[in-house]
């Protein structure tokens, strides 16, 4: 039994109504309206509770907790910079460790988050997480994965998908929108033989925040990337974001899973997806797109998911049931 | 009180940072500041030494490290150089207006391009501007005290702000010199425990690094400029207590043989050292020559300045950094503006020498002052020159 699967053997997930009540990152921050980012959050810092240390990097959950002289934040948090929340909770992580043992402070169960966006975590701060994951300090790292540089007026990344419109990949006469295909951060992080890995999304709720318990239970490294709809750079409704983010899993463009100890477990098998087109067209950051284009989007996304399936255990039965259309 | 004993000036500084019961260490290697870490990490290894040692990917994530173990409480040393120092400066200057007292040994090299591992002070000279205290060694025994003194002057409360020590890069870093290396319990009679203002604790939670809107960014960075400028005082009185303890004394700007000169050399590093040679043997010929040398770079000495340079009618500002088309090095640029406000107007000359490892003899120093001899009586435009350079 690898590390992970050890310290997850009892593991007990949240019940839906007993899920805690206190909310470590406080309503009242100044999130656009409708924003499934801060949603995603809120569900990770419930999940994770108080005794925790928060490193964030610089972006939308920054800016928009911590206006001094007033912070969101009911638990320590610290922001530094862009492109190293891993290497500043590496830091917090190594102080507890060595304190701990000098006996200095009694504090030995605090769990260690760091999160970003897709910029913070797939671009700029890539080189800080691989650093972080590859030394294996005990600690989680969140990506916010809203698919542009929404922070500095939704740019592309290198996570934007493919055909999105963007303020620096605009469709136009010799230009399909963002001419790439997303970077898969998560496939990265496994790489590094980490013992935990997910993905996640604020419209599986409980999915989300059990993940997140399991993150903070097992020892050393632990990465989740979760899809976060963004109803300001994605133009969609600001009533759309659950609806979105659903629609994304059950279009097969955004599948839930794990990789403890190197398997890697469907969460949720999508045995009647919808069509991609279906997930796009709530969005108007996709509407340019010809019937050609969306065609090549849905046979990459139906690769990428037969390629998924077939790294998921060869068929086993996926962790919590079925989900169909 | 230790024994006198020949080592590496890396492996003494190495050796006082473990003395000093350091909690975090994060680094990542680049000539010439390699055998500091490297010896840290063999105290860690074979016990000596019980700290976590995080060897890190890059400079950038060093400092962000040290950012992290420090906002967490804990002791925290690193060390770089060069180009190091120019991956890591984005976190440096957050590093200080955060106010927490890391502590970083900085191996002094050229920066590129052309690339050059060898010793000036373009590195030191970027950090000018981040608000970290910085000190600057001539010889191994004053690294030893400046890294015990730093972690003093940077944790005491009226302070809390990075330091850096500055050693110019192998001509001190990897010479085999006499050192004496405190004990422990001197050292723990003169360092006190580490006592975190604030820390990120769940017991206490505090928000780190809050965003800074034009109604407070101004304020913020008032109150910054003011710590740094009252840490003098702190770093004066940490000397004070440093030479009744070990009877080795420090001061922001130190002098040889400067009470009667007419002409002053004004120097920085391990060079002054030959400056003073160079001082003795142009004073056996007669010639009224004295030494300032700054041993604080920031925050900048400018009363402890004026009074060993007042007596002076000429100065040759020694340089060791480049500040590209500008009227001077950065030095003599500190040195002119404080002289200018106090209305004195000496006869000054700057020097760019030993750039890139390049060595300044007892001979260059000789030629300056000449030089400056010359100016002064034929009343010379002052200016800089690039010495020794090829055309």
């Amino acid at each position: 039994m690898g590390i992970a699967a050890e310290a997850l053997k009892d593991f007990k997930g949240f019940h839906p109504k007993k899920l805690p009540e206190r909310e470590p990152l406080s309503p009242g921050h100044r999130a656009c309206q409708g924003c499934g980012e801060v949603l995603a959050l809120r569900q990770v810092m419930k999940a994770l509770g108080e005794n925790v240390v928060v490193a964030s990097a610089t972006g939308c959950m920054e800016i928009i907790s911590s206006p001094f002289p007033q912070t969101a934040w009911r638990v320590p948090w610290i922001h530094v910079a862009f492109e190293n929340a891993a290497a500043v909770i590496s830091g917090v992580e190594s102080a507890y460790r060595a304190l701990n043992r000098k006996g200095k402070i009694n504090q030995p169960d605090v769990v260690f988050l760091a999160y970003g966006g897709d910029g913070g975590t797939a671009d700029i701060g890539l080189q800080s997480l691989s650093g972080a994951l590859e030394r294996g300090h005990n600690f989680l790292y969140v990506c916010l994965d809203n698919e542009a540089y929404m922070n500095t007026g939704i740019q592309r990344s290198s996570s934007t998908p493919y055909g999105a419109m963007t303020t620096t990949s605009p469709p136009g006469k010799k230009s399909i929108g963002q001419r790439t295909w997303k970077k898969n951060v998560a496939h990265i992080a496994a790489a590094h033989g980490i013992p935990y890995v997910a993905t996640a999304s604020p419209a599986y709720a409980l999915d989300l925040m059990n993940k997140v318990k399991k993150a903070a239970a097992v020892p050393g490294p632990a990465y989740i990337h979760i899809y976060s709809p963004c109803p300001t750079g994605w133009r969609h409704g600001t009533d759309l974001a659950i609806e979105v983010a659903r629609m994304a899993v059950l279009t097969k463009v955004f599948p839930l899973y794990e990789v403890i100890d190197g398997k890697w477990i469907l969460s949720r098998k999508v045995t009647k997806p919808k069509p991609v087109s279906e997930y796009l067209k709530l969005q108007r950051r996709f509407r340019h797109l010809t019937e050609k284009e969306i065609e090549a989007i849905q046979k990459r996304v139906d690769e990428e998911y037969e390629q998924l399936l077939a790294m998921c255990s060869l068929g086993a039965e996926p962790a919590e049931g079925e989900e169909s259309s | 009180m230790g024994k006198r004993v020949g080592m590496e000036v890396s492996i003494a500084a190495a050796e006082v940072v473990g003395l000093c019961d350091v909690d975090v260490i994060a680094a990542y290697p680049i000539t010439p500041q390699t055998h500091i870490v490297e010896h840290l990490s063999e105290l860690v290894a074979d016990g000596h030494l019980d700290a976590e040692f995080i060897p890190v990917e890059s400079e950038h994530s060093a400092m962000s490290t040290c950012v992290g173990s420090a906002a967490a409480g804990a002791r925290t040393f690193t060390s770089t150089s060069s180009q190091g120092y120019a991956l890591m400066a984005e976190i440096c200057y957050i590093a200080s207006s955060m106010r927490l007292p890391i502590v970083m040994a900085v191996a002094n090299r050229a920066l590129s391009a052309p690339i050059n591992i060898w010793n000036d002070h373009a590195d030191m000279m970027m950090a000018r501007d981040t608000g970290w205290i910085q000190t600057v060694a001539e010889n191994g025994q004053e690294v030893v005290d400046l890294i015990l003194h730093a972690f003093r002057v940077a944790e005491d409360h009226r302070v809390l702000l990075p330091v850096m020590v500055n050693l110019d890069g192998f001509t001190l870093s990897h010479m085999i010199e006499p050192i004496i290396l405190p004990d422990k319990e001197e050292v723990d009679r003169y360092l006190p425990p580490y006592k975190p203002k604030l820390r990120l604790d769940p017991q206490n939670p505090m928000t780190f690094g809050p965003v800074g809107m034009p109604e407070v960014y101004t304020e913020a960075k008032k109150a910054q400029d003011e710590a740094v400028k009252e840490s003098k005082a702190v770093i004066v009185e940490a000397w004070q207590e440093f030479e009744k303890q070990f009877g080795r004394s420090y001061k922001p700007v130190e002098t040889y043989k400067a009470e009667d000169a007419e002409t002053l050399l004004l120097t920085m590093g391990s060079i002054s050292e030959t400056a003073m040679t160079a001082v003795d043997k142009m004073r056996a010929d007669g010639q009224k020559v004295g030494l300032a040398h700054l041993r604080l770079w920031r925050p900048f000495p400018a009363e402890e300045l004026v009074d060993a340079v007042k007596g002076a009618k000429a100065l040759a500002v020694v340089d060791r950094a480049l500040s590209l088309s500008g009227g001077c090095g950065p030095v003599c640029v500190e040195v002119k503006s404080t002289l200018f406000d106090r209305g004195l107007s000496p006869y000054v000359q700057n020097f760019l020498a030993g750039l890139g490892g390049r060595d300044v003899t007892v001979e260059d120093f000789e030629t300056m002052v000449a030089k400056v001899g010359d100016g002064l009586a034929k009343g010379l435009p002052m200016g800089y020159e690039i010495v020794n350079a090829r055309e």
